[in-house]
């Protein structure tokens, strides 16, 4: 059975300053499917997630050579508008940020920047993300009350529906459940398992249980670069590197 | 061993006590003196009237003149500040994210002009007043003043702009905001309390300095009527007065300086109050 990949990474080298972060990357990410990137604190998971929105633009002195494509269009392309390239993705980052407005503001931030201020338009969008999300009936008679009053695990589902409203191919999300208690980890993860009808979904962690929970995909990383690369089950069935072994076995974090 | 911790304890608990009860002593000690001698002193008269002739003399008038040029003054400068000032915080926070050096440089350079006494901005000004052959006036004192305030301004609005979370930035990124929706739709929406803390801090610096409108806007006894006219400030007006060897003269010195006191206590609490109506959206990390 062949896969059909949404994004193609070839010989992607990072570095911040004298650090090397990510070394020689290459691999494909499945589209429809939760991919999950996996290794301990500081392998370069997270570096990698944000190489793929070019969110590390945003950090001085990074070198990086390579290539990444998404949707067959090379990322790194100097052409390309860089928002139009994250407008492909959502993320979800290790807590969550929401913006310092409404809920419903939130919501629709991605669609109002590109000029839908129209509220008769933006309205029954918010209502069908934030039900994506799985947050409209806790927040429904209070759209335009300050995200700020949410909880956090309400939060990181707003940060969710925002992330859909911009109508993205691709869900990144950054240890998503980190700053979460059980339960709201426990909806976010259901959210994904939903959604991957629809999106392609990449998700960091060193939760390896979470991992075994939702991974189709595994991409295993171990000090910048990738260790073992397969579905869930060859990975987690039958690893093939020695480090992977150890890691599965709990040997180290 | 137990002993000495205890000791320690206590004795910078004290220190830390004594220390408090001392400035606040003194605050209080400057504002009772001022109440006291400047209180009988005021009258409507005071505040609802210019000089007059022998106004120095203890004949009748007030320091109409003076509030009003004051205000003038300040709100001019802070408006020139906010319109220069609010762009350069956001500009160094936002779009110079990636040049941390450059950023650093200019943080410094704007330390050290905060650093420099506003009487060396009163001769600067002064010095090129002269060269273009300039008077004195309400609008040169305006600018110099803005000069002056600019980098308290920038770098109280750039303390407050460097507290929001990379993550934030990071977010409304991936959302495909541009720097300059990022700029106005997310950092001045979550620092938009503490930017009217600066703005309104910078009044109260402007309000207050004799120094840099000595040799500026120069010291009238009327209201000024255009921005190329002569205007006074209640700091110079207390410096006359009190100069004066007649005691009611002096006493009206301290009415002065009260009045100033009270503009600033106002400026206080409106700040406080802005502050807390426009919390409710500030997202807490």
């Amino acid at each position: 059975m062949e896969n059909q990949n949404i994004i193609n990474i070839e010989n992607l080298n990072l570095s911040i300053g004298k650090q090397h972060i990510l070394k020689n990357i290459n691999t494909s990410i499945p589209k429809n499917k939760i991919t999950v990137i996996l290794g301990p604190s500081g392998c370069g998971k997270t570096t990698l997630l944000k190489s793929l929105n070019r969110l590390t633009d945003l950090n001085p002195d990074v070198k990086i050579t390579g290539k990444i494509t998404i949707d067959d269009i090379n990322i790194f392309n100097t052409n390309i508008d860089v928002t139009e390239i994250r407008r492909k993705m959502g993320l979800l980052a290790q807590r969550p940020y929401p913006l310092p407005t409404s809920i419903f503001n939130n919501v629709t931030f991605g669609l109002r920047i590109s000029g839908r201020t129209n509220k008769k338009f933006l309205l029954p969008r918010v209502e069908r993300y934030l039900k994506l999300a799985n947050l409209w009936e806790e927040v429904k008679d209070r759209l335009h009350e300050p995200a700020s009053r949410l909880s956090i695990g309400q939060q990181q589902r707003l940060c969710l529906a925002r992330g859909l409203a911009v109508d993205p191919e691709i869900i990144l999300a950054d240890e998503p459940t980190s700053a979460l208690d059980p339960i709201s980890s426990a909806a976010i993860e259901e959210r994904f398992i939903e959604l991957k009808e629809n999106y392609t979904v990449i998700m960091v962690t060193h939760i390896l249980r979470q991992a075994k929970r939702i991974a189709d995909n595994v991409i295993f990383m171990y000090l910048g670069e990738i260790i073992e690369q397969g579905t869930a089950e060859q990975v987690f069935e039958n690893p093939q590197q020695e480090i992977t072994k150890q890691y599965l076995r709990g040997s180290f974090y | 061993m137990k002993k000495i911790r205890k000791i320690e304890e206590i004795f910078f608990r004290s220190m830390a006590l004594m220390s408090s009860i001392l400035i606040i002593f003194a605050l209080g000690l400057i504002i009772f003196s001022i109440i006291k001698k400047g209180f009988p002193a005021l009258s409507w008269e005071m505040v609802s009237q210019t000089p007059k002739g022998g106004f120095y003399f203890g004949k009748e008038g007030g320091i109409l003149n003076a509030i009003v040029g004051s205000l003038f003054l300040a709100t001019g400068a802070t408006f020139l500040a906010l319109i220069i000032g609010l762009p350069v915080a956001l500009y160094i926070n936002v779009y110079l994210i990636k040049r941390v050096k450059l950023v650093n440089s200019i943080r410094f350079l704007l330390d050290v002009l905060w650093g420099v006494p506003s009487i060396v901005y009163g001769a600067f000004g002064f010095a090129v007043m002269i060269y273009f052959g300039l008077k004195t006036s309400l609008l040169a004192g305006i600018v110099v003043v803005t000069l002056f305030i600019i980098p308290i301004m920038v770098r109280a609005m750039d303390e407050s702009l460097k507290l929001v979370p990379r993550g934030l930035l990071e977010s409304a990124s991936s959302l495909g905001a541009t720097k300059t929706e990022i700029a106005f739709r997310v950092f001045l929406r979550q620092s938009f309390p503490a930017l009217i803390t600066a703005t309104l801090l910078s009044f109260g610096r402007a309000i207050g300095d004799a120094a840099a409108v000595m040799f500026t806007a120069g010291f009238t006894d009327s209201i000024p009527q255009s921005l190329g006219q002569q205007s006074a400030t209640l700091p110079l007006s207390i410096f006359f007065q009190l100069s004066s060897p007649i005691e009611e003269v002096k006493n009206r010195a301290y009415a002065a300086a009260l009045v100033l006191t009270v503009i600033i206590l106002i400026i206080s609490i409106l700040s406080r109050f802005l502050t807390k109506r426009f919390k409710k959206n500030i997202i807490k990390f």
